[in-house]
């Protein structure tokens, strides 16, 4: 005979058990004994958490009432797991690679680490999963409250709120207990986990048990359960059992939806995974497994149905038939599956909503009250973020007690389960758009869920609460303001569908919708681009994540790593010498923490810290590069780029000297040009009266002009070119002292007039053989002149020698013009010839620049360059003055007795 | 009958030198002294060798050796070439343009007639 008593004991047993079992996976774990936790079918079992005590006991309810549908929940899942290649596999490697805690942090993370997102979907996730969680706590009440009814006499009636509050309590006990009791980054638990394994097969245990007890205990074996489908389904209401294509179309979907978006689905799935080959077993596993949990739903509920008096909760088939044939022991049985079934959802749904809770609301609101506290404060965080959890999951557990107590327990199960699974969907555009569009925007991600949540809690959420709940009747009938297109169950005039279907459609469409145009018309910061590159490349990134294992592979990994970047030999050397301290031979030394702390500071040298870090990371955790990482990356990069563009300066600078070089080469070339110029020109200038000379003088050696007079000729032709080269050496040497500058300048004092009488008196010679008229103002010339007079004159005489040579007049004339103009002397020297042709004029004072076709009389041509040398260092100078009617010449000076050498030359050294 | 000899040269002590020692060989002598109509003088004198300078006033030796090589009365005249400026690219160049002798001034006098006898055969 059961009694309460041994109903409550034995229920305390089992869950004694499932702290034993957590207590020792855990311990295990954390001595990296992971053997057994990373088997495929540990992982196939903890995704049982999807059948909840919805699936054990509101599957046959389901059933009873609409025949087949209730197919469509394991429908979904079964396709998921079929498809994994495609969608999970996917997901599960960037949960791996980002190291995401949560569906919350996924999707912010996605979306650049919006807060904003991480807060919205967990709102959407704990709102979505509060009923849920209610309707756990419900079903495990309804049948403490079965056995009760049945045994009111023997018994003492238990208050069902509490027991739902125990039920709560407890929960809440083991979750902390096991799902708090460490932090780890990567949010794993492997005790859960593991009870959570047994458990799933207590449930499959159970209702098989209870199954094959219905088919050929009391159904009559396969024919009579044939039979008694037929019955039901006569006696079924019109239409109850019949297929409803677009129904099952939207259950099927919204299960699979849901199957990824459920918070405790992605707990298991992606953040418990330890290994991403489990996914491949899972595959094949976890559609069997459904698959059986599925195999008695209808004969239970057929049987149920036919055997049963009428009016008997459907939902409660499980536990009703056995206890109907007093079958003690399989209704216990049955009660552990459904108490397994509520008690894995709930420790799972609450661990994977109090992270979200903790990481995404509470902590950033403490970290916000303590900003600039000085970094050490922080210790205390680890401590903060445990009570967080904590204090989370409490808070989870009794907002569902709320919910069961405020929702009066009514509802059938299917139902609630549901409107839960639909409300958490609306995630699923921003993860699968996260995943698979790297156009996908936080703006878009942000209204796509706002715009999904709101239509599923006006069309389905709110109106479940029924007609006395937060919407009035007339208000469900007739819409909002009398507004027939806005009627919840009604939307635009979509009229007829299911409810379900209809809030999962609009949801859904205007979700999507509204995500992707958003999406399109927003434009996504730098981190979050980068973000959707690492989330949608994911694939092509890394190579499938595999658990953290230190061993001699890794070991080699990290060698083979190693080397690409120190070359083999030095690479070789160091691990070998590594392995040495740690006692050991050969190259591969243990991968202690000590060890990769090393290497990774070995590489930095090399690499970068960021580089480094993310290449060790990649090796030994199977966790791809983070963001954090890729950032460091780029900031090095950024420093890269700044020592590129100070190195593009240098070779700015660079580049300038040896324009500069290469200018002052153009230019000593240039110079080298113009030497050998000269020394040809005056080589020409040497030859020519030397060919005279030896021409002549052959001539009179060889006594070939017997004629005196001839001889005498020759004789003085010779004489007058020694002389003429005589000057031209002279001229060289004047103009080679003149221009180096090491000229001894003799200034002293003297009136112009007289300058102008030595220099005429020089030349009178030349002036009387050309009959040359020179016209001067003597009154104007009476200027005094502090300078060398001596070199003055030589300029006076040149030119006026070269009027006299060079003038074409028949009347040559030269006018001698001295006049003060703007503090300067001016002295012009015009004849009246025809001067110097234009294109002449600006080469006349270069070396060797003789008018050619004037050569004949004489001079090497160097006069006018030893002209302006002179006027040069006496701070004057001389010009060709066109448009004269003559060739016209112009010799400036300063004015005055001051000397142009400055003050230091004392006035009296005129005797130097 | 004499043989004629044009001598185009600007320096006049120069072509007096040259004139007197070929006279006296007994050569027939002209003298031009510009660049300019040094060409036309060639076609009104005829010689049948001509010595030509480089340096000239208006245009240079090898211009006018370049027009009489270009010319079918003067391309085949024996044209020796003096010039004052003795460097290698300035012989190359002379001798591109077809000269017969290219001799660089001093000269030696006995040279500059065996190189013109040597021009006119005989």
């Amino acid at each position: 005979m059961l009694t309460f008593n041994t109903l409550v004991g034995v229920c305390f047993l089992y869950v004694i058990m499932l702290f034993l079992v957590a207590f020792v996976a855990d311990k295990r774990a954390r001595r990296s004994k992971v053997r057994f936790l990373s088997s495929p079918m540990i992982y196939t079992l903890s995704l049982s958490v999807y059948c909840t005590a919805w699936t054990f006991y509101g599957a046959v309810g389901y059933a009873a009432r609409s025949g087949l549908e209730f197919v469509t929940i394991y429908l979904g899942p079964t396709l998921v797991m079929i498809g994994w290649w495609w969608f999970l596999r996917k997901l599960v490697r960037v949960g791996r690679s980002q190291r995401v805690t949560s569906i919350a942090d996924l999707v912010s993370s996605r979306y650049g680490k919006s807060n904003l997102l991480g807060v919205l979907v967990t709102l959407i996730a704990v709102i979505g999963t509060t009923p849920y969680i209610a309707l756990q706590l419900q079903s495990v009440t309804l049948s403490f409250a079965v056995f009760a009814r049945d045994r009111s006499a023997g018994w003492v009636i238990p208050d069902l709120e509490q027991t739902a509050i125990w039920v709560a309590g407890g929960l809440a006990l083991f979750t902390i207990l096991f799902g708090t009791r460490n932090l780890d980054v990567n949010e794993r638990h492997h005790g859960v986990v593991t009870a959570i394994a047994v458990e799933a097969v207590v449930k499959l245990v159970a209702l098989m048990a209870v199954g094959i007890f219905v088919v050929w205990g009391i159904g009559g074996g396969s024919q009579g359960i044939s039979a008694a489908i037929q019955q039901a389904i006569q006696a079924a209401p019109e239409g109850a059992w019949s297929l409803q294509g677009g129904r099952w179309v939207g259950l099927t979907f919204l299960s699979a939806a849901a199957f990824l978006t459920l918070p405790r689905m992605f707990q298991v799935l992606v953040v418990e995974n330890v290994d991403e080959r489990q996914l491949a077993t899972a595959s094949w596993a976890f559609p069997l497994y459904l698959f059986l949990m599925s195999l008695f739903v209808i004969p239970i509920a057929v049987v149920g149905l036919a055997i049963l008096p009428k009016g008997e909760n459907p939902d409660l088939f499980v536990l009703t038939l056995p206890l109907y044939f007093e079958r003690d022991g399989l209704a216990m049985l049955a009660f552990l599956g459904g108490f397994s079934s509520a008690t894995s959802m709930v420790i799972v749904a609450s661990i994977a909503l109090a992270t979200m809770v903790s990481n995404h609301i509470i902590m950033p609101l403490w970290l916000s009250t303590r900003l600039g506290v000085d970094a050490s404060e922080y210790r205390d965080a680890r401590q903060i973020l445990l009570s967080a959890r904590r204090l989370s999951i409490v808070g989870i557990l009794a907002l569902g007690y709320f919910y069961y107590r405020i929702s009066g327990g009514g509802a059938a199960l299917a139902a609630i389960g549901l409107i839960s699974f639909a409300g958490v969907a609306q995630v699923l555009p921003a993860m699968a758009g996260g995943l698979f569009w790297r156009g996908a925007s936080r703006s878009g991600a942000v209204a796509g869920l706002i715009t999904g949540f709101v239509i599923w809690a006006y069309t389905l959420f709110l109106p479940s609460f029924g007609e006395a709940g937060v919407m009035s009747a007339s208000m469900l009938a007739d819409g909002p303001w009398g507004i027939a297109a806005l009627r919840p169950q009604a939307l635009f005039g979509v009229d007829g569908l299911d409810p379900v279907v209809h809030a999962l459609f609009w949801s859904l469409i205007l979700n999507c919708s509204v995500f992707v145009s958003v999406s399109l018309l927003s434009f996504p910061s730098p981190l979050e681009r980068l973000q959707a590159a690492q989330f949608v490349n994911v694939l092509d990134q890394s190579g499938p994540a595999r658990g953290r294992s230190f061993n001699a592979a890794t070991s080699e990994d990290l060698l083979v790593m190693a080397q690409e970047i120190m070359g083999s030999d030095q690479a070789q050397a160091w691990f070998q010498a590594q392995a040495e301290q740690q006692g050991k031979q050969g190259y591969l030394p243990d991968t202690t923490p000590d060890f990769i702390g090393r290497l990774e500071r070995e590489l930095s040298g090399l690499v970068g810290t960021a580089t480094a870090h993310a290449m060790i990371g990649q090796i030994l955790g199977g966790t791809t590069v983070s963001v954090d990482d890729l950032l460091a990356v780029a900031d090095e990069t950024q420093q890269m780029l700044e020592q590129t563009s100070q190195l593009e300066a240098k070779q700015l600078e660079l580049t300038t000297t040896a324009r500069q070089l290469s200018e002052v080469n153009e230019k000593l070339t240039q110079l080298s040009i113009q030497k050998d110029a000269f020394l040809s020109q005056i080589s020409h200038e040497l030859r020519t009266p030397m060919t005279s000379i030896r021409a002549f003088s052959e001539i009179l050696r060889d006594g070939g002009a017997n004629d005196p007079e001839a001889a005498a000729r020759h004789a003085s032709i010779i004489h007058d070119e020694s002389v003429r080269l005589t000057r031209l050496l002279d001229d060289l040497l004047d103009l080679s002292v003149l221009e180096n500058g090491q000229v001894q300048l003799y200034p002293r004092r003297e009136v112009m007039r007289e300058v102008l009488d030595r220099a005429i008196a020089a030349t009178s010679s030349v002036i009387d053989q050309e009959k040359m008229h020179i016209h001067r103002n003597r009154s104007d010339e009476g200027v005094a002149l502090y300078t060398d007079t001596d070199r003055l004159a030589q300029v006076f005489i040149n030119l006026i020698s070269n009027a006299a040579k060079y003038c074409d007049a028949k009347d040559k004339r030269l006018a001698i013009r001295v006049r003060q103009r703007g503090g300067r002397l001016q002295v012009d020297f015009v004849d009246n010839g025809s001067g110097v042709p234009l294109e002449s004029q600006s080469m006349i004072f270069e070396k060797f620049s003789r008018l050619s076709d004037q050569a004949a009389a004489g001079g090497a041509g160097l006069g006018l360059a030893i002209c302006r040398e002179i006027m040069d260092k006496l701070d004057g100078s001389i010009t060709y003055l066109p448009g004269q009617s003559g060739a016209a010449f112009r010799v400036t000076l300063p004015i005055g007795t001051q000397s142009p050498f400055g003050r230091t030359w004392p006035s009296d050294i005129n005797h130097l | 009958m004499k043989r004629q000899v044009l001598v185009i040269e600007d320096e006049p002590n120069i072509a007096e030198a040259i004139s007197f020692i070929l006279s006296r060989d007994g050569w027939s002598v002209s003298t031009h002294a510009s660049g300019t109509t040094a060409v036309q003088a060639v076609r009104d004198a005829k010689p049948d060798v001509l010595i030509l300078d480089v340096m000239l006033p208006g245009k240079s030796g090898y211009d006018i050796l370049q027009d009489l090589r270009s010319a079918d009365d003067t391309r085949a005249l024996p044209v020796l070439m003096l010039t004052a400026r003795g460097q290698k690219t300035d012989r190359d160049l002379a001798e591109r343009l077809g000269v017969n002798r290219f001799m660089t001034k001093p000269f030696s006098n006995s040279e500059i007639l065996t190189n013109l006898r040597e021009l006119v055969g005989g």
